[in-house]
């Protein structure tokens, strides 16, 4: 599977959503929370630091062994992947997990703004969607 | 009296169809909006499932009188039967725009009768966390059956359950009808 990782970030930089896709990818708990923490300073200094004017943050970040894809919706809430280099469609796989999330997490009366979310049909909806995707 | 020049009267004027259509969007953060609500005000999952029937059963007086009206001008249903098949079509493409999936008879007892969807409507975004316990919002929607169901002269108990399917990662859910004995009595005497 050329996905490798899921991860949602509230708009004050907390973890609010972690799944792993595939084995080499795994890391444990501490560990995701700091990259979430990382990935949600480096998009903000990246929008401060551009040369050109509206620039609203990293969306994409290659090396040699994975690609990074960032999404930040208007709340300020950042979805990002991280797949295989040169992984096509995951633009599009990002607005459909947003489309996921502003359905199955949003809608559900359970859930509380920014908190981490537990929501079992946003599960089920997501292996689909990636499942669709590999 | 505010008339545009040349209208009727509003009194005269024919009632119209009604939008068939409502967005779904809004329909699901208001519904979760009156979850969150009635949770405030309760402190168990039994009386939040109360709530809801009872705003249910609101809904369902009225949504009776709207569509004997609409759809079928004005008669009554006196059989059991007949009553069952009105909420199983006509309610339920009135309010979900589509026929319920299967209409059963109980196999213990003969005053009981089921009502079953892949997944309600109103159900599809939520997910209850597990220290909720057996919560089903679709109290809601038993709440309408049984408004319709006491206001048309059939007084049931109206309850809504989750039941696993294999093969299906979401369980179906089944209103359940328990009628009283008057119902039953009547529908003896009048003959099946």
């Amino acid at each position: 599977m050329s996905i490798f990782s899921l991860y949602i970030v509230n708009k004050s930089g907390g973890l609010i959503f972690q799944k792993d896709f595939a084995d080499i990818a795994r890391l444990n708990t501490n560990d995701a929370l700091m990259q979430a923490s990382i990935w949600h300073s480096l998009h903000a200094i990246s929008s401060q630091i551009s040369p050109l004017n509206g620039c609203t943050g990293i969306e994409m970040l290659e090396t040699s062994t994975f690609s990074l894809h960032c999404f930040q919706a208007l709340t300020g809430t950042k979805f990002f992947v991280t797949c295989a280099p040169r992984t096509t469609g995951v633009e599009s796989l990002l607005r459909t997990i947003y489309e996921m999330y502003s359905d199955y997490v949003l809608k559900n009366p359970f859930y509380e703004m920014e908190m981490p979310i537990r929501c079992a049909a946003f599960d089920l909806q997501l292996v689909v969607a990636i499942k669709g995707m590999a | 009296m505010n008339t545009r020049k040349g209208a009727l009267p509003i009194v005269d004027r024919p009632l119209s169809k009604g939008r068939n259509e409502v967005s779904l969007s809004a329909f699901a953060f208001l519904f979760s909006e009156l979850v969150q609500y009635s949770q405030t005000q309760v402190s168990t999952v039994t009386e939040l499932e109360h709530r809801l029937e009872e705003i249910g059963r609101r809904v369902g007086e009225k949504v009776l009188e709207l569509l004997c009206f609409r759809e079928k001008a004005s008669r009554r249903e006196i059989r059991l039967l007949g009553m069952l098949s009105f909420i199983h079509t006509t309610v339920w493409k009135c309010l979900f725009g589509k026929a319920a999936e299967s209409l059963e008879r109980g196999t213990d007892n003969e005053d009981e009768y089921m009502i079953s969807d892949r997944e309600l409507l109103v159900n599809r975004f939520i997910s209850v966390p597990r220290d909720m316990g057996q919560l089903n919002c679709g109290a809601y929607v038993s709440g309408v059956v049984k408004g319709i169901l006491n206001s048309a002269g059939f007084p049931a108990q109206v309850s809504a359950h989750y039941v696993a399917v294999e093969g299906q990662s979401r369980p179906r859910t089944t209103i359940l009808m328990k009628f009283t004995d008057e119902v039953m009595e009547r529908e003896h005497r009048l003959g099946s």
